[in-house]
This record gives C-alpha cells, structure tokens and sequence, in this order.
C-alpha cells in the first residue's frame, strides 16, 4: 500500500517539477510533457519500473477516457460559434484527420520496413 | 496575493461548501457516464464508434441540457477528475520507457514520420479551411489541431486563433481521428503496431492514445510518443511556418 502511494507522489512531483521548469524557464510546453521526459530520464538511471509504479500509471492511463471527458464536454458552450462556420470546420477536422492518419502511418510503416526490417513486427 | 489564490474558491460558486457538493454530484455523474459508456462499448465488441470518451461526454451533455446546468458550473466543479490528467500525461513515461530499446534502434524512421505528419497535419487543415472560405480566425484555430489541448490553445491565441475553438478542433479531429483510425489503417495495410500507434496518437492526440492503451500496449505507447513528440513538433514547426506569412 505505501508503494502505491508513492508512486502516486512520483507522478505528482514529476508534474510539479515540470511546471516549475517550464514557467520559470518560459518554455511553452505543458508542465506535464516535461514531466513525462524527467519520470523517463528517471527511469533509464534506476534501468526498472518498480512494480507499484506500473500499476498506478496503468490504472491511470486505461482510464484516461474518464480524465479527459469533461474537457470534450466543453463542446456544449462552443456549438453556436461551430455553427456559424461549421463547413470550413468539420470538413478540415475530419479530411485533415484522414489525410494526416494515412500519410504518417503509410510513411511509417514504409520506413520501418526498409530501415529496420522486422523491427515492428513483434507485437 | 499567492495565499489570496490559495484561498479563492472555484468561480461560479459562492462557497466551498457549495463547491465540494457540486464536484461530489458532477464528479459522481461523469463517473456513472463512463462506467455505462464502458459497458456500451463492450457489448459493442468495442466498435469504435462507441469509443468510450464520445458517449460518456454526450451523457454528460444530455444530463446538463435538460437540468439547465451551465458548463461554467460544471468545468470547475469536475477539475479535481480533469485534473489527473497531468499525472496521467506523466505516467505515459512507464509505457515509453518498456519501448526504449526499439526507440534506439527506429529513430530515424520516427522523426521523419513525425516531421512529415506533423506538417501534413497543420497544412491539410488550413488548406481545407481556407479553400472553403474559413476566416482567419478558423484558420488559426485549426491550424494545431493535432497537438494536444494543452498546446492547440495557447499555439491559437498566439496567432490569431480563438482558444475555445482550437479545443473544439481538437476534441472533434480527436474523437473523429480514433472513431476512423483502425477501419482508415486496415484499408491501407499500416498493420504493424508501431506505425498504426504512431500515426494515431500524432492525429488523434491524448484522445485517440488512450484508446490505444486499451486495445494494444505497444501501439498505445507508440501513440503516447507520438502524442508528446507532435506537442513539441507543433510548438516548434507553427511559428517557423507562419514566419513566412
């Protein structure tokens, strides 16, 4: 139980760290993705993921759904602003999520194939 | 003026009585959504059209439709629940570390996919957008709309864009880009995780990630990487783009 706890600490200061870095360095990323790069330089000097570690982030990130849900409810307030140019905006949301999912996984799979051969390949 | 904030009490709320009651209802009613949006999605055999994140916010829409509750009463109150998701973000380091070694040996492969992508990703949108006669405005706000929240919005505003929109453009491209991704990738034959991971997670952003997490850990911790490496590709590749403008 003490394990779990901790691990809960990391991640929370892990956060804090990155905040801090980026407001008082003016870096214009979120705190959190510094903090993902720090727990992962973090990680490479222990060489492991202890086992509390893993459960907490596994448990934390199957339900990211759940976390991010109140932000897409946000949508509520921006429907009439989406109304007045809705053409120009759901037709670049939807051809732009197409277009950009089939040329990065086309292109990918591609260079993965010739660079590295079998590299993708066990699952 | 740091202990004044400390003390403040989330805007629409008059105390933190009030306030603890709406999180504990709002909180609590975001968690039931979820839970039957997750059995949905299981009697669905996981159709991705029930993605989990698009039924559990529509629930939660309907609910706030018909009881009259303003979104203003509803954000703050479930920030403690939206709040996780900055640990969550740092948490993403535990699957990306189990992929290090194959990140050695596939960096090349992966930064060319992500400079193409990103690019690809900002340049489709403003083309569409402007060839349909979208204002400047729109243009800005869907000009990030791959890149994480936290990113699209201030990238928007920096340019002209309008913050609550560029959230829009991310919440639609996020839930569209994971609703089509494995339908869209088995037509094209992108079969291999890594490269079927990584083009989710840079178009479909956090959104489409933890769908990935779910279905496969390493296409999910692939889509975790190219989540966090198009953030920084957008911070970095929008301003150099509109330099020339």
């Amino acid at each position: 139980m003490p394990a779990l706890i901790v691990s809960l600490l990391v991640l929370v200061l892990c956060q804090l760290l990155g905040e801090w870095l980026v407001r008082s360095l003016g870096i214009p990323l979120p705190g959190a993705l510094i903090g993902l790069v720090l727990l992962t330089v973090a990680l490479v000097v222990l060489g492991r993921v202890p086992q509390a570690l893993g459960k907490v982030s596994g448990g934390l990130l199957r339900n990211m759904m759940l976390l991010l849900a109140p932000a897409v409810v946000g949508l509520i307030d921006n429907m009439a602003r989406v109304r007045e140019e809705w053409l120009p905006f759901l037709v670049a949301c939807v051809a732009g999520a197409l277009i950009t999912l089939a040329v990065t996984g086309i292109v990918l799979q591609r260079l993965l194939r010739t660079a590295a051969p079998h590299a993708g390949e066990q699952a | 003026m740091i202990a004044a904030d400390l003390m403040a009490v989330p805007a629409p709320f008059s105390s933190w009585a009030s306030f603890a009651l709406a999180a504990a209802l709002w909180i609590a009613v975001t968690c039931l959504a979820y839970w039957l949006a997750l059995r949905l999605s299981r009697r669905m055999k996981g159709n991705p059209v029930f993605v989990p994140v698009a039924t559990t916010s529509l629930m939660v829409m309907a609910v706030l439709w018909i009881s009259q509750t303003p979104y203003a009463v509803y954000a703050p109150a479930t920030k403690p629940l939206n709040w996780w998701v900055g640990p969550a973000t740092v948490a993403i380091a535990i699957p990306l570390y189990g992929q290090l070694e194959r990140l050695k040996r596939i960096w090349k492969p992966l930064l060319i996919a992500l400079l193409i992508g990103s690019v690809v990703a900002m340049a489709s949108a403003i083309a569409i957008a402007w060839a349909l006669g979208g204002s400047w405005q729109t243009l800005m706000s869907l000009m990030p709309k791959s890149a994480t929240m936290p990113i699209a919005m201030p990238m928007s505003e920096r340019f002209g864009g309008l913050p609550a929109l560029a959230a829009v453009a991310v919440v639609i491209t996020g839930v569209f880009g994971t609703v089509i991704s494995h339908p869209l990738l088995r037509l094209l034959k992108v079969t291999d995780p890594a490269a079927r991971g990584f083009a989710i997670g840079l178009t479909a952003h956090a959104i489409g990630m933890a769908r990935e997490l779910q279905v496969n850990p390493t296409s999910g911790s692939f889509a975790a990487l190219a989540m966090g490496l198009n953030a920084i590709a957008t911070a970095v590749l929008m301003p150099l783009a509109l330099a020339w403008v």
